[in-house]
């Protein structure tokens, strides 16, 4: 274990606060991020779709849909501005003692920041006097930069999940191997589980906003024709996410087992481990030894298998974590649905329950995507680096947590309701669609 | 000599965030003391199509500096992030209510909406460099020990050389912001646009100017040992590049000639900022640490370096693109009729 470089841990009275202070921060902009990830492919596909046909209406909703991305995107940068200080501000002492460890997954993320934000700048100013082909074009590295950025970050926390890439001799990091801590072997499943998720959240926030006007009366082609688009992506990625959940959930079993049992609540460690619903109502046996392991007689590791110090405080990791498995399946069969009726017959739903549902599924993938970062990241805790460095010995020794903390607050809930007025406006106006 | 070389590409960074960022912040400054509603439009206009395509790319610079620093100099980070911790914060809140506002305040519909948010966007504009600065001051000073918050965490940047140097950011960001502004109104062919930058930039560059000496005398009674660096040797040199630029950069506003400007004015901001580094050479957190002692393990800054040399391969004629379609006026903000 380490205490780090800059002379251990300290007393902070407010160690919760700054761990709550940089959860909403997390919280604020990772939605951000679903839509750096997937509106760039959304809208290019739409404008792919306007070369292709020839057809106004695509481009006159690409163009709507960029604005939008637009502001999105300069609310995350900013956003992600705060957690760049953050990651000083209140874990000085993590960051001085393994910044040189996973620094360079940042360096990557830098310079895809870099091409997201010129590129997102040219896409979305240069509608009107870029040649087609040019403007189309210049949206390709926007798509990339906005994966490539989002899979250093993931990268970083799937090491400190899993780090690798140094040693510890003496309460020292050692031998650091920068590559090694980058391609750590959380990423992979990090990488598509939150990819994916981006499409989910995406989707089905922008298809929720249609539905909305569905049911308002809103029903002509440009609102059709958004609703699928945007629809069409969350329900092709919500089943595979299942998919992938089960591969990221098999490995947190083998490599944080202690995590695993957190999900379950699971105390002692159990030949055939049951899970179960709705507040232990229901119980189905093995079943936590089936899902972790694929065997149902399978041991799992339960949180008595470390001291209580290093448990994590698993009724929450529990609650959220089946809050993102409930949701998740939900939105997988609404996805579902919607394409299999796609497919029999051409057609959106005509049910007034289908567009009700879907204006719930919006703000409930949110809630789904910010409960598995919760599920992931409360469940590493009490460690910052896992099994090496402790949250207490990464916070800041500065005063004045609470006051940032609320400042902070209020600045966010500020920013979110004129955000919010802003593209509730620009979604209800006129579209202009061009010859 | 890696650690030397990561601590250029940190300066590098600075550079490119206390030019192009500043610029931005300056735009902000312009905006605020602009005047009224109907006799500031022109200029908050020209401020907004200037600024749009651009701050995004703009602000990244400074992600970049804190990444390299946190990845090159782990141990000077988490120091100066711990002790600085207050002008810090300010100046992060400052950005998200800089970039939130000006960001929405494009679908604003009302005047009165246009003029909260744009005082929000102006005013943090301000806000943003000083504190910044103020920070860049205090590590300058020698106020930022090593530990986790071992300095003072307000007398570490509440001294004279702190306070002159979060004014001098902010004075030197509203002198290129004027100079930018000024070609790019001239590119446009807005004659009144010009002549308003160039009363503007004339008049900043003075200030700019004369706070940047006067600096150099508060300097002198603070902190004499960093006086003494800037007052010979590499670091005299730059400071007078830094005068002579500024110098040159007041005869081509005078002249009308900003296309020129630019690039002179900032030049005088960028030869300050390497006179700073130049002068307290060899420690990156004076008195103690040094550049070296700080710097990461060589297979850290090894990475680093590659990755900033393959970054730049791809940023460099990325940012030439960005900027070549902003100034020729490809990249258009359409401005909203307001009911």
């Amino acid at each position: 274990m380490i205490d780090g470089v800059l002379g251990g841990p300290v007393d902070q009275d407010y160690l919760l606060q700054a761990r709550q202070m940089q959860a909403m921060s997390f919280a604020v902009h990772i939605p951000l991020v679903c839509f750096g990830i997937a509106f760039p492919a959304m809208v290019l596909f739409l404008e792919g779709l306007w070369l292709r046909t020839g057809d106004p209406l695509y481009r006159a909703l690409a163009k709507r849909w960029s604005q939008a991305m637009l502001i999105l995107f300069a609310v995350g940068v900013v956003t992600g501005t705060i957690l760049s200080f953050e990651m000083g501000l209140l874990w000085p002492e993590f960051m001085a003692t393994f910044g040189d460890v996973f620094g360079l997954a940042f360096m990557i993320e830098g310079f895809s920041f870099f091409m997201e934000a010129i590129f997102i700048a040219i896409y979305v100013y240069g509608w009107e006097r870029l040649s087609p082909r040019t403007h189309a074009l210049a949206g390709v590295p926007m798509v990339i930069a906005g994966i490539t950025g989002s899979l250093m970050v993931i990268s970083v926390n799937g090491w400190m999940n899993h780090p690798t890439g140094f040693s510890v001799e003496n309460g020292e990091v050692v031998d650091i191997k920068p590559l090694a801590a980058l391609f750590n072997d959380n990423l992979w499943h990090e990488l598509v589980h939150m990819y994916l998720a981006g499409f989910i959240v995406a989707g089905f926030l922008v298809a929720a906003v249609y539905a909305f006007g569905w049911l308002r009366g809103r029903r002509d082609r440009h609102h059709r024709t958004g609703l699928a688009v945007a629809l069409t992506v969350a329900a092709l990625a919500a089943p595979v996410q299942m998919l992938v959940g089960d591969w990221a959930a098999r490995t947190v079993a083998v490599r944080q087992p202690v995590k695993l049992a957190a999900f379950e609540g699971l105390q002692e460690t159990t030949k055939g481990a049951p899970f179960s619903f709705l507040g232990g109502t229901i119980e189905i046996p093995d079943m936590l030894s089936l899902l972790a392991f694929h065997d149902p007689n399978a041991t799992v590791t339960g949180l008595n298998s470390v001291p209580k110090d290093d448990q994590p405080p698993w009724h929450i990791v529990k609650v959220s974590f089946r809050l993102m498995v409930y949701i998740g399946s939900g939105l997988a069969a609404l996805g579902a649905w919607f394409l299999w009726g796609w497919w029999r017959r051409g057609r959106l739903p005509r049910s007034v329950w289908f567009y009700r549902a879907l204006v719930l599924a919006g703000p409930a993938s949110l809630v789904a995507l910010i409960a598995g970062w919760v599920t992931t990241e409360v469940g590493r805790q009490p460690w910052v680096v896992y099994e090496v460095m402790r949250t207490e010995s990464a916070v800041t020794g500065a005063s004045g947590i609470p006051v940032g903390f609320a400042s902070l607050g209020l600045v966010y809930a500020g920013l979110a309701a004129v955000a919010f007025v802003m593209l509730r406006r620009l979604s209800r106006g006129p579209l202009e669609v061009g010859p | 000599m890696l650690a030397d070389l990561a601590a250029a590409v940190a300066l590098l960074a600075l550079t490119g965030y206390v030019v192009l960022g500043g610029a931005d912040f300056g735009a902000g400054f312009w905006d605020l003391t602009a005047g009224g509603a109907e006799r500031g439009a022109p200029v908050r206009s020209m401020i907004k199509r200037a600024m749009s395509p651009v701050w995004e790319a703009n602000h990244v610079w400074l992600i970049f500096l804190l990444v390299v620093l946190w990845t090159g100099f782990p141990e000077a980070f988490g120091s100066i992030t711990s002790t600085l911790a207050i002008p810090l914060f300010v100046a992060a809140l400052g950005i998200v209510l800089r970039g939130g506002a000006f960001a929405l305040k494009g679908e604003a519909a009302t005047i009165a909406e246009a003029r909260a948010l744009g005082a929000t966007f102006a005013l943090a504009s301000v806000i943003v460099p000083f504190f910044l600065g103020a920070a860049a001051g205090a590590i300058a000073a020698g106020e930022v020990p090593v530990g986790n918050a071992s300095g003072d965490e307000w007398s570490s940047w509440t001294g004279a050389t702190s306070l002159l140097v979060g004014v001098l950011a902010v004075a030197a960001g509203a002198h290129l912001a004027a100079v930018f502004l000024g070609a790019d109104s001239r590119r446009r062919g807005e004659t009144e646009l010009v002549h308003a930058f160039r009363r503007r930039a004339l008049g900043s560059g003075v200030v700019a100017g004369a706070l940047a000496i006067a600096g150099l005398l508060v300097v002198r009674a603070d902190v004499r040992p960093l006086y003494d660096d800037l007052t010979s040797g590499a670091g005299l040199a730059c400071v007078l590049l830094s005068g002579a630029f500024g110098l040159v950069t007041l005869w081509l506003e005078w002249r009308e000639r900003f296309e020129l400007a630019r690039y002179t004015a900032a030049g005088a901001v960028a030869a300050i900022v390497a006179g700073w580094a130049v002068a307290q050479e060899p420690y990156l957190l004076p008195p103690d640490l040094t550049v070296r002692e700080a710097a990461a393990p060589d297979a850290t800054l090894t990475a680093l370096l590659i990755a900033t040399a393959l970054g730049m391969a791809i940023l460099i004629p990325a940012l030439a693109w960005l900027f070549r379609l902003a100034l020729s006026g490809r990249l258009v903000y359409e401005d909203k009729p307001r009911p």
